[in-house]
């Protein structure tokens, strides 16, 4: 119920989000605290390493999960307080892209039927005739063909990239505005990868499609989200977020500079003569059992005693649209 | 005596006689309910005593086959149709196909130890990670526990694990990152002159994935073993691999140094992987996908398996089937066409077309 | 309209002739299928025949209701292949005739306490929470409890007069195997991609529940319900046996209930009496769990495929 026009209210808006799980007595905060917002049109990427939570924080934005803290906003307001009919419409507006291709399509059904359910459903045709040419036409869109022939069969006799486009042709049967693609492209060979990533794009250019992309491949990160920024996580917080390419030429969060340094890349002078940051451990906190103050202050090379170990940092502006979560950053930013 | 002559080939960085390993016309084949999987198909390479080669691939192209079929680990629906894998140490060469039970279990692990994916299918789920070092040793060399303990604790130590934690504890209860590097600890019990290692770095995170691979290099400095590894990942060839091998519908496609692969590639195929993979330093650079998907290994498609898919490709190479070639000192390409792709290596992969021959 | 609009649309106008040999094709399809297990396809066979004897042969074979006095427990012969009973009648027609009431019986139990225990089992993963917990108790009641003796004490209580009831009772007690099978089942299935898709797309409870999630469990439903088939008919056999189902009509159980009681086990030539329905009970079970092979590659899309 906001009265600002929808160009300025962001399409998704996090703010302190958290989710627990475990019994009361243990519990893990998988997410903890964690706010950002993706204007209409963007793209967002959340890059971690594994179990820093940005699978958890997809599904929270996509509504399959409840937060245990904090708010997920769609076009302004929160989706857990709004009445039945508008959660059925931010339901629709928003779709999730699985990362495993032979666990996202329904084996016992054929692409039809996988693609005319929703179709049917929300009654978005009229009739048989009309779904089959829908069909068609979003196969077109996603880069299938030939569709006559592919929609006759089952999920078992695609390959994983036409069970991909499957997938995301499924979730743009309901005219979706906000797609969460959870590392969409990880299972698919390296050299039809970018053929995704392009059709991913074109949705954005063509449809003015918003995306989360999640993944854990820096370099992926910096290709697709080239025009729009990168949000870094570890252990359930974001450390960084930055427009992609300041955050890749210039990251200011000591783990950011770490995980840019360490990615190996495809390039043997270039890799071999990066240069590499040490950190000062390798054990990567349990989530059981986490470290006082900031959650990186055991591995980071930037340790400072009495000031890291102490107060976990607050994510702030550090300047230029981006954010850090660091205590020294900040402290060369009040200098600043 | 068995045949332990090879033929010399042009674009071995040596001479066969000196490689640790040679493999010749390797023909491996599943039999699958739809019919026989050509999954090797006349697979030639050398390996010299410290160096690494890295075999890269996407899915299905037969590399893990192939490094199975080396230490002869198949599945028993799979049949090496024909080949030779001369393995040579002190002088002496034999064949691992002619080797009887007891010569390959001890071939297997002191001579050429295998690392296979950290995934907790690669251990035991109820032993303890002594007990599964111990098995291994007994495995392929009799040892006492005493003398596999005193062998492993400074193994461990140099894989910067804790001996004695690691040892106690089950594999569930270690990472990821730590099951690498105790199978990697594994792996040099014995000192083998060669591993094999298959996908090591694989759905292991970013930092981790340094770690794994800073070790490798670390250790094959300091232990001087031959290293072969396969993955999918050009980047980890990009790093440690000395030659590197691209792997195309169960042939080798392309051999060369890692500079040459990487800055002068001849193989289409090995072009069009290089231009999809992103770098993470630098500009932004386009890149490009190659069009179609990897052929039915049952029924591939006639002449150069890749044909269907390259940009290049003429009516020649959808009938003849292009051999491995020597183009360039320690170079070789299995494509008639290695100048055009030379010539148009810097456009864009859809920019790339064939001004000659009859197209397809 | 373009080509591709004209012709989906004459896809799906299909004639009686199209309806018709669509049902002959899937039946077609199913038999290949059943065949791809030799040792399934058999069974299957055997079962088809003795669904066939059960309710036809009774028109082709009445039973022989005549006493002949003088051909107690006589031999097996050409014209009475299975010999005669302790009145004289032919064993053979007996036999024909005594399958309608326990298979027709089996097959209510089994669909009974099959509807039954998907039923609450798929209710209870969804619902989850206290209805959950309770129906899983109760569950472990009823299978805390021997069927034998549980139904021995009914016998006493209730007058199992009709089939009906008699199916009834026995789905009744054998549903939580089912119950909880199913619950397992859906537990786990709940979690895969494709389910978490249809949520998001907003498909509703009903259709996850019948389009998603059970058609992935088919194989599993059809195979426990053959056991459910066998398991009733074992519970039936066993009641007669014990006489606590005072039946009149022919069955197979009662004739091994009334060839033992009338001595059957004393003579030589009486043998094929008594061993007749007991070799004829326990092929069917035998085939049932051969059929299972087959059932699984019906259900199975990927191998459906290649059919």
């Amino acid at each position: 119920m906001s009265l600002a026009s929808s160009r300025d209210v962001p399409l998704i808006e996090v703010r302190g989000l958290g989710r627990a799980f475990g019994s009361r007595r243990r519990r893990i905060w998988a997410v903890d605290d964690v706010s950002f917002r993706v204007p209409r049109g963007e793209i967002l990427c959340l890059v971690g390493e594994s179990g820093c939570g940005k699978t958890t924080t997809g599904k929270l934005i996509a509504g399959l999960l409840r937060p245990s803290r904090g708010e997920v906003r769609f076009e302004g307001q929160d989706i857990w307080e709004i009445e039945r009919k508008s959660f059925k419409r931010y339901r629709t507006a928003v779709q999730l892209i699985h990362q495993d291709p032979y666990a996202s399509l329904n084996p016992m059904q054929t692409v039809y039927e996988i693609m005319t359910a929703p179709l049917f459903r929300h009654n978005l045709v009229s009739s048989r005739a009309h779904a089959w040419e829908r069909c068609i036409e979003l196969f077109h869109i996603v880069g299938l063909t030939p569709p006559e022939d592919l929609l006759r069969k089952h999920p078992h006799e695609l390959s994983g990239g036409q069970r991909q486009r499957v997938s995301v042709a499924r979730a743009l049967t309901v005219n979706p505005s906000f797609i969460v693609a959870d590392e969409a492209v990880s299972m698919v060979d390296v050299s039809i990868r970018v053929s995704l990533l392009s059709m991913l794009g074109r949705l954005r250019d063509e449809f003015g499609a918003t995306f989360l992309f999640i993944t854990h491949d820096l370099a992926l990160a910096k290709y697709f989200a080239w025009d729009g920024r990168i949000a870094v996580m570890y252990v359930g917080n974001i450390v960084e977020i930055a427009d992609t390419p300041r955050l890749v030429d210039d990251p200011q969060h000591p783990y950011t500079q770490a995980l840019l340094s360490a990615v190996p890349e495809a390039d043997p002078e270039l890799t071999r003569n990066k240069r590499r940051i040490a950190l000062r451990s390798q054990d990567i906190p349990s989530l059981q059992n986490l470290p006082p103050g900031c959650r990186f202050h055991p591995r980071c090379p930037r340790f400072v005693e009495g000031l890291c170990d102490v107060q976990p940092p607050a994510l702030l502006s550090a300047g230029d649209g981006r954010e850090v979560s660091c205590h020294l950053v900040a402290r060369q930013e009040a200098v600043a | 005596m068995e045949e332990t002559i090879v033929q010399q080939l042009p674009w071995s960085k040596g001479q066969a006689e000196e490689a640790l390993l040679s493999v010749r016309d390797m023909w491996i084949e599943y039999q699958a309910a739809r019919g026989a999987v050509k999954a090797v198909r006349g697979v030639d390479f050398d390996i010299f005593p410290g160096e690494s080669m890295a075999l890269i691939g996407e899915s299905g192209c037969g590399k893990t086959t192939l490094g199975l079929g080396i230490i002869r680990l198949l599945v028993k629906t799979a049949e090496i149709k024909r080949g030779q894998v001369i393995y040579r140490r002190d002088g002496a060469a034999v064949d691992v196909r002619s080797m009887d039970e007891e010569q390959l279990r001890q071939f297997r692990w002191q001579d050429c130890a295998m690392v296979f994916q950290s995934a907790l299918s690669a251990f035991n789920p109820v032993l303890r990670i002594r007990d599964q070092m111990y098995e291994t040793v007994k495995a392929h060399r009799s040892a006492s526990r005493a003398e596999v303990t005193e062998i492993a604790h400074p193994l461990l130590r140099r894989v910067q694990l804790e001996p004695e934690r690691v040892l106690r504890a089950y594999p569930h209860e270690l990472s990821g990152g730590m099951r690498q590097r105790v199978l990697i600890a594994m792996a040099l019990l014995l000192n083998p002159p060669m591993i094999i290692l298959d996908e090591p770095t694989t759905a292991l995170d970013i930092l981790t994935q340094r770690t794994i691979i800073d070790l490798l290099r670390a250790l094959q400095s300091d232990f001087r073993f031959a290293m072969m590894f396969i993955s999918h990942d050009l980047s980890l060839a990009a790093e440690l691999a000395n030659h590197v091998a691209t792997m195309y519908a169960g042939c080798i496609v392309e051999y060369g140094t890692v500079n040459q692969i990487f800055y002068e590639p001849r193989h289409p195929y090995t072009l069009g992987l290089i231009k999809a993979v992103p770098t993470v330093t630098g500009d932004f650079e386009d890149l490009s996908s190659i069009a179609g998907t990897p052929p039915d290994l049952i029924d591939l498609p006639s002449g150069c398996k890749f044909h269907v898919r390259c940009p290049l490709a003429t009516r020649r190479c959808k009938e003849e089937e292009p051999e491995l070639m020597h183009i360039g000192p320690e170079h070789a390409a299995a494509c008639f066409y290695t100048d055009e792709v030379e010539r148009q290596a810097d456009r864009a992969w859809e920019e790339i077309r064939n001004p000659q021959g009859e197209p397809l | 309209m373009s080509d591709d609009a004209v012709r989906s649309t004459t896809v799906y106008q299909r004639t009686v002739k199209d309806v018709l040999l669509g049902i002959w094709g899937s039946i077609a399809r199913f038999f290949r299928l059943m065949a791809r297990n030799r040792l399934g396809f058999v069974g299957f066979l055997i079962i088809l025949f003795y669904f066939i004897v059960s309710f036809l042969g009774p028109l082709v074979m009445p039973v022989d209701n005549n006493t002949k006095v003088d051909r107690i427990f006589e031999r097996p012969s050409w014209r009475h292949p299975l010999g005669m009973d302790h009145q004289g009648r032919d064993v053979l027609s007996q036999v024909v005739n005594g399958g309608r009431d326990i298979l027709t019986t089996a097959l209510l139990a089994a669909l009974i306490s099959t509807a039954i225990g998907i039923t609450l089992g798929a209710l209870a993963s969804v619902i989850g929470g206290g209805v959950d917990n309770l129906l899983v108790m109760v569950a472990d009641i009823f299978m805390a409890i021997p069927q034998i003796p549980l139904l021995v004490v009914l016998a006493g209580f209730v007058q199992v007069s009709s089939m009906a009831l008699l199916a009834l009772i026995l789905a009744v007690l054998s549903w939580p195997g089912l119950f909880r099978a199913v619950r397992a089942q859906v537990l786990s299935l709940r979690e895969r991609d494709y389910v978490e898709a249809a949520v998001l797309l907003d498909l509703g409870t009903g259709h996850i529940i019948f389009r998603e999630i059970l058609p992935n469990m088919m194989s599993y439903i059809a195979i426990s319900f053959a056991f459910s088939m066998t398991g009733a008919i074992y519970s039936q056999t066993a009641l007669v046996l014990l006489g606590l189902v005072p039946f009149s009509s022919q069955n197979w159980g009662v004739m091994i209930s009334i060839a033992w009681t009338r001595g059957a086990i004393f003579y030589r030539d009486a043998a094929v009496y008594i061993l007749a329905p007991v070799f004829t009970i326990a092929i069917f079970q035998l085939a049932m769990v051969w059929m299972t092979r087959s059932l699984e590659e019906v259900f199975n899309p990927r191998l459906r495929a290649r059919a």
